[in-house]
């Protein structure tokens, strides 16, 4: 198995890093290809992007965001939110990014999964699943539906989703742990990669969600400390979790 | 010393390579077309995309035949991941698919526990971390490194196959694939 990996989620929304970073080495925290860069050099294994913006106009901007990232970063990321066709998936891509994500449109129609791994290959297709009481939410986690988290991620993998981003909408932001529980059972039901997403508060817990995920996602921990990410990443190491040989400056 | 020629077989991201190379002060062209393979000094056969597809291309441009006969007269290819895979005589992927048959040797699947095998893995012997992203592995008796068992360099002749991504690991892919082209 490849090592375990520590991912920072970036917000954006019309082509700016929204949801405040905290980032003092920074002259405009708000601009993603400055804020890649930076989680790049501090460490971070991979990156995602979730587009959080509503209007067509943000969705366009996206596009070149995408693009800038791809010519200065020099780590893998991963591209999501309001991606609903296979030609969505495909811009995406094109511009640069190195996987798409699918939530919604997914649960509406599962075969986009497999378009998408049919022209760019499983590893280049992510599902994104918002979970509560054991359910999948659409629409950023406001809509419930009546499938089962761990038999929609079974599901999602047999069509051709090549990793699983969990994420505990019970969880998020409350900083007291993952839900090792779900994570567990889901990474039980496929034979894909897991992210365990939402509720890293210590390196305690990202090291325990590692102990049952492939990766975990992070975002308030390092956004309000981005200059901690190296110190953050040796934490997690002496809390015991393998993450890859790396030091600063290398 | 001309542009590095980055093979298209119209299976989406050459951006990223393209990228890296930028950032190493190489310019860089896309092209499939046989008379830009055979002049270049460096070529990279990138790795994004599904075997049948990428195969189909490559033979449809005429870039199939120009690659053979660049490592017929022993001057450099660099394959990266599914470029790497493309080589080899044949493989498992999309219900079987025949290869350049560069470099002796088939791909098969992964019999890791997690397909696909994503994230980041030490080689050895260099002892390096490079990035992956597969589903399929040569076998070759070309491999000259391994990543947990799984070959990651492939070395034969004048053809150079890594399946990791070196424009995806961070400074010391960088520095991988610099080491990979001829010397500016």
């Amino acid at each position: 198995m490849p090592y375990p990996r520590l991912i920072p989620c970036l917000d954006v929304a019309g082509g700016r890093v929204v949801k405040g970073v905290n980032f003092v080495g920074l002259r405009d925290v708000g601009d993603p290809v400055a804020l890649a860069a930076a989680y790049s050099a501090g460490g971070a294994d991979e990156l995602v992007f979730l587009d959080i913006g509503a209007t067509p106009e943000e969705r366009t901007t996206l596009l070149g965001v995408v693009a800038s990232v791809a010519d200065v970063l020099d780590i893998p990321f991963t591209v999501g939110g309001g991606v609903r066709t296979l030609d969505d998936a495909a811009r995406i891509i094109e511009a640069g990014a190195d996987r798409v994500s699918l939530n919604s449109a997914a649960v509406g129609d599962p075969s986009l999964l497999g378009a998408v791994a049919e022209r760019y290959g499983s590893q280049a297709v992510v599902v994104a699943i918002d979970s509560a009481a054991g359910r999948v939410f659409i629409g950023g986690g406001r809509t419930a539906t009546d499938r089962e988290t761990v038999a929609w991620a079974h599901e999602a993998v047999s069509r051709g989703a090549g990793e699983v981003l969990l994420t505990s909408i019970e969880h998020d932001g409350r900083r007291e742990g993952y839900d090792l529980d779900l994570t567990a059972r889901v990474r039980a039901a496929v034979s894909v990669p897991v992210i365990a997403s939402g509720g890293a508060g210590t390196a305690a817990h990202i090291a325990e969600a590692l102990r049952v995920a492939d990766a975990a996602l992070v975002a308030s921990i390092v956004h309000e400390d981005p200059e901690g990410l190296p110190g953050l990443r040796r934490a997690v190491v002496a809390a015991g979790a393998g993450l890859r040989p790396w030091e600063e400056g290398q | 010393m001309s542009a590095v020629v980055i093979v298209d077989y119209g299976a989406g991201n050459t951006r990223s390579v393209r990228a890296a190379l930028a950032r190493l002060g190489r310019a860089s062209v896309v092209s499939a077309a046989p008379g830009v393979i055979a002049e270049a000094d460096d070529v990279i056969l990138p790795g994004v995309g599904s075997a049948a597809t990428a195969m189909t291309h490559l033979r449809e441009t005429g870039a199939a035949a120009a690659l053979e006969r660049r490592v017929r007269e022993g001057r450099p290819v660099l394959g990266i991941c599914l470029g790497l895979q493309l080589a080899l005589e044949t493989s498992e992927e999309d219900g079987g698919v025949e290869g350049l048959g560069l470099v002796p040797g088939r791909v098969v699947r992964l019999s890791d526990t997690r397909v696909p095998r994503l994230g980041w893995a030490t080689v050895e012997p260099d002892g390096d971390t490079y990035y992956f992203a597969h589903s399929y592995g040569a076998q070759t008796p070309a491999t000259i490194a391994w990543a947990e068992g799984v070959a990651a360099v492939v070395v034969h002749g004048s053809f150079r196959g890594v399946q990791f991504h070196p424009e995806k690991s961070g400074p010391i892919g960088q520095r991988y694939l610099e080491r990979c082209l001829t010397p500016a």
